[in-house]
């Protein structure tokens, strides 16, 4: 798993055009962001042709990342891209992400560049509310 | 189509409401009476002599709340002598998380040799008010004549598991600054943390 900055964050979504992102942001000591990641490894198995991209920032801290979160994502067989951000401060990173964030996870953002969409969800989902949300929102 | 439509906007409401309300710096803190661990009912009217307050929204399952047990401790150590005494408020339905009944609440209190109040908010109601998304939260009160003003509200340090070598005692600072008759330089944080568990509807 690699570290990820603020600005690659940045222009990876920015330079995204028609993708939609689907960034969940979880951690492994998180049990309802645990139990809501199959669905979004499902959601991008079943658009693996459309331009959706489901990327997964872990909150856990980076110290963790090589004895807790590599481990995991191991065991747990993810097959989506798996981050852990940089930036230590986690103030920093939550206001950068979307300053309506309180902090809380799970806690996903779903970004389309060329349809002007920034969106973010606090809150946990079941697969269909996922879908609904990111496939043929309109 | 409509329907779906329908659902989102639904959902989106549901999503955003809670981060939306709540008390924040300024705001005026209407009291309250919870039921603490020891059976008795408590108020921030019962605590006569202090100066303000540190209100702690935790929980006994969240991790990272559990990471920071130790130090809400010790917050309540050092400043309850000094007039701000540590609230702690348990967020969670104990029905959408078992392990935060009453019972096993008191069974923490005893555990952890608890020297303050953990209040059980049965309806949910003053962490809604409070708007305190997820355990832990704090919220520094200083007592004043127009009431108990929020002073602080955030993360109690930005270092959940010792390993920011730039640390901030956030709520220690803030704390200390009230005693030396100042605002708090740095009055509103943000921590990750877990989602307050909220009955099923």
């Amino acid at each position: 798993m690699k570290l990820l900055s603020l600005a690659d964050f940045d222009q990876r979504l920015a330079n995204g055009k028609d993708t939609t992102f689907v960034v969940n942001f979880w951690a492994t000591w998180c049990a309802p962001c645990v139990d809501e990641l199959p669905h979004f490894e499902r959601l991008q198995a079943e658009n693996s042709s459309s331009p959706l991209k489901v990327i997964l920032v872990s909150v856990d801290s980076k110290s963790k990342l090589s004895k807790v979160v590599d481990p995991f994502v191991k065991t747990h067989r993810l097959k989506s891209e798996v981050y852990i951000f940089e930036e230590p401060d986690q103030q920093k990173f939550i206001d950068h992400v979307d300053k309506r964030w309180s902090g809380s996870v799970p806690a996903t953002l779903v970004v389309n560049t060329s349809a002007s969409r920034h969106d973010f969800y606090e809150c946990e989902f079941s697969f269909e509310k996922l879908k609904s949300l990111t496939i043929n929102p309109n | 189509m409509k329907k779906v439509v329908m659902s989102c906007i639904l959902l989106l409401a549901i999503c955003m409401k809670l981060s939306a309300q709540g008390y924040t710096v300024g705001s005026v803190v209407e009291d309250f009476r919870l039921k603490n661990v020891d059976e008795k009912m408590v108020s921030l009217a019962d605590f006569k002599s202090a100066k303000g307050f540190i209100v702690v929204f935790t929980c006994n399952t969240c991790p990272v709340a559990k990471d920071y047990e130790n130090r809400i401790i010790a917050l309540n150590d050092e400043y309850a002598a000094k007039g701000y005494p540590v609230i702690a408020i348990n967020t969670n339905d104990p029905v959408a998380s078992p392990g935060d009944s009453f019972v096993k609440m008191q069974e923490r209190a005893k555990e952890k040799n608890f020297k303050f109040p953990y209040l059980v908010d049965s309806d949910q109601q003053l962490t809604k008010r409070f708007g305190a998304a997820h355990t832990p939260t704090v919220y520094v009160l200083a007592k004043t004549g127009k009431g108990n003003v929020v002073e602080y509200t955030g993360a109690i340090d930005n270092d959940q598991d010792g390993s920011n070598p730039s640390k901030s005692t956030f709520v220690k600072n803030a704390v200390n600054e009230l005693i030396n008759g100042k605002k708090p330089s740095v009055s509103k944080t943000k921590a990750v943390g877990c989602t307050v568990k909220w009955k099923k509807a």
